[in-house]
């Protein structure tokens, strides 16, 4: 059992959907985001953490703002895993969220094996589609770490079966076509997508693009295995704003009632 | 099928790094091309358009007096003279016309130098499309008369801010706008970069140039080519256009020229500064740093101020069949200045590009026959340039 089967398994256990907040390194500074990522750890069941890019082509204003000020602050990959590291040994598993160019900068399989000296269980490369995937998986397999496999709304049935198989760790259902940001509501339909994708899935299916507040989280939670929240948290680092009151609350909101589909 | 058509990648270039958002449209798009390409109707339309819309054949010009000043003998392929005043036009109605045959209702495109953007607005005109054209804060302000041009045409134009406010950030906003807008949208990309089948399908839709000037050339010359092929370099589309009539006539010299920016800052020399990485779909040489972030470029021409270069010029660099080369934002104005005194011909400050390298070229080599692609008509530039103090006109 890998870190992250063990995470879901945790919640599973405890009736619980599965929580991953996502923050950017190095936003909106080094010594804000230990802080930061230390108080989400106490919640979540699995981090992830975004290394910023230049040029993020699956972000929305708030993300992409966020990378930009972490660029200035001087973030590097480097940075990054050693801030990762200093996470006490009982944190939960950690996912990396990053653009291929800067996998590729490194070399795969350099970059495999300083993310697991750094105990990174998978990575989130969005600019990878299943057809472009195989050098990186197998780069990161030698290491033990999993590249998560992503669905969109777009994607027709047939597909989601081809990326379905062989997922590990655990798959990212983007709920709606469209760049990172928080959303009022989620687009008509997302039930039925996540009902679909989660008949092909067979490792754990969270969604992520667009949650932002616990009312989605409860509403969705018989659905999915976990939530993403990202540019929410971001909002509140924005504003200076501690994050463990909407951390607890959507920790709270994960909770399953009655239904188990 | 072969290999570049199903796995788009040329040698160890190209491929699509998209968001799995994209890759439905993607896929559609190959497999509509794919038979867009064998359907004669649609190729009738297609030579229909480009000759009545468009203008082709453009002329093959000799460039008598510019050829006695500077050694040689110089041709210049006149996209210039194309509807729309450059190239760009070629592949904008190539694939407006597949837009509508896959039932796209609404097109986005980016722009640099504004010239792909105003070939796309009249292509989206004449076909009855909704057109949003992303351009960067800073080519807005250098190239303000294809501002106004899009617009006439009824396109929207969206004005891109954010970091370099040039090309690359007009491309990431409109690649942003199609994951938004997947169902009734077509990204009309500009330049044979971007995800298969882009750069194959671009390149395709502009070989008219190199096909054109080859036989052109043949017919005033018994079957001869012509010594060398050069062309500018941004994202490639012209390039690849003539060299496409070229790239298997190997006596046949192609040289690429790419922006070499004010000397001091910045260069746009992707695949001569660069090194081979993933931006905007494709894997190919990049100018970036050691972290893999994207870095800052410049050039005088808007259309070539971009850090990438289409996969297929990376293949033919590497495989040394093409060569690339440098040329500064001086000594593209001034080769501007000279075609203009000489020929009465105002090139755009990207086509400029490569009159410039022709001159280092012949000085070298004395006596070459050297056919230029003058991939557009420089009235864009006028105004910025006259309001720097770049260009006098007397
Ligand atoms: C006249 C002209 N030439 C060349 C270019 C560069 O593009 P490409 O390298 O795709 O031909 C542009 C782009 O805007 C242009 O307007």
């Amino acid at each position: 059992m890998t870190a992250l089967d063990r995470a879901f398994a945790k919640a599973r256990a405890e009736n619980r959907r599965a929580l991953l907040p996502f923050l950017m390194s190095g936003y909106p500074c080094r010594e804000r985001f230990r802080a930061d990522l230390a108080e989400a750890a106490r919640f979540a069941d699995v981090l992830e953490v975004g290394v910023p890019f230049s040029d993020p082509l699956a972000d929305g204003p708030v993300i992409q703002a966020a990378a930009a000020a972490a660029l200035r602050e001087g973030t590097t990959l480097a940075r990054t895993l050693e801030d990762i590291a200093t996470l006490p040994a009982g944190a939960p598993p950690l996912v990396l969220m990053l653009s291929f160019n800067q996998v590729l900068a490194r070399g795969l399989g350099a970059f495999a094996a300083a993310a697991a000296a750094a105990r990174v269980a998978a990575l989130i490369v969005p600019d990878v589609p299943l057809e472009e995937s195989a050098p990186l998986e197998d780069a990161l397999a030698t290491r033990g770490l999993a590249l998560v496999r992503m669905l969109a709304p777009t994607t027709p049935e047939a597909r989601m079966g081809r990326i379905c198989a062989g997922a590990r760790g655990f798959l990212y259902a983007i709920s709606v076509a469209g760049v990172t940001g928080t959303r009022d509501s989620l687009p008509p339909g997302v039930e039925d997508y996540i009902r679909l994708a989660r008949r092909h899935a067979s490792v754990p299916l969270c969604l992520g693009f667009g949650i932002s507040r616990p009312e989605q989280v409860r509403t969705l939670a018989p659905l999915a295995d976990g939530f993403v929240v990202g540019s929410a948290l971001i909002r509140l680092q924005q504003e200076g704003k501690p994050l463990s009151p909407l951390l607890g609350a959507l920790r709270d909101a994960t909770a399953i009632q009655g239904d188990r589909s | 099928m072969n290999a570049v058509e199903t796995t788009g990648r040329f040698g160890a270039f190209g491929g699509r790094y998209v968001p799995e958002t994209l890759m439905a449209n993607l896929l559609e798009l190959q497999a509509a091309y794919a038979d867009a390409r064998q359907d004669t109707a649609f190729q009738a339309e297609l030579r229909q358009t480009l000759a009545e819309f468009v203008g082709r054949p453009t002329p093959l010009y000799f460039a008598a007096r510019l050829s006695e000043a500077w050694g040689g003998r110089v041709y210049l392929k006149r996209e210039d003279l194309a509807h729309t005043g450059a190239h760009k036009i070629n592949n904008s109605v190539g694939q407006a016309l597949l837009a509508r045959r896959i039932g796209k209702r609404r097109v986005v495109a980016e722009t640099g130098a504004g010239q792909h953007g105003v070939a796309t607005a009249a292509a989206c005109a004449r076909m009855g499309l909704e057109c949003v054209v992303y351009m960067g804060g800073l080519d807005c302000e250098r190239q303000r008369p294809n501002v106004e041009r899009m617009k006439l045409l009824g396109a929207t134009v969206v004005p891109c801010e954010a970091g370099t406010r040039n090309l690359k950030v007009a491309i990431n906003e409109a690649i942003r706008d199609w994951i938004a807008n997947p169902a009734g949208t077509h990204y009309l990309i500009g330049s044979v970069v971007g995800p298969h089948p882009y750069p194959l399908m671009v390149r395709e839709f502009q070989r008219v140039i190199g096909d054109e000037a080859r036989e052109q050339f043949a017919a005033r010359h018994q079957g001869l080519q012509p010594d060398a092929v050069v062309a500018c370099v941004g994202g490639g589309s012209n390039a690849m256009g003539m060299f496409a009539g070229f790239v298997d006539q190997p006596r046949v010299e192609l040289h690429g020229v790419e922006a070499g920016g004010n000397g001091q800052g910045p260069t746009s020399a992707t695949l001569n500064h660069g090194r081979p990485g993933v931006l905007h779909g494709a894997y190919s040489y990049l100018l970036q740093d050691a972290e893999g972030q994207i870095a800052p470029t410049g050039s005088v021409a808007a259309g070539l101020d971009y850090p990438g270069v289409g996969p297929e010029h990376s293949y033919l660099n590497d495989s040394n069949r093409a060569r690339y080369h440098v040329v500064q934002d001086g000594e593209a104005l001034s080769a501007m200045a000279e075609l203009s005194r000489t020929e009465g011909i105002l090139p755009a400050l990207e086509s400029s590009h490569a009159l410039a390298f022709t001159k280092k070229l012949l000085r070298e080599r004395p006596g070459l026959t050297v056919l230029v692609n003058l991939s557009g008509r420089g009235d864009k530039d006028l105004p910025g340039l006259l309001a720097k103090g770049l260009l006098k006109t007397e």
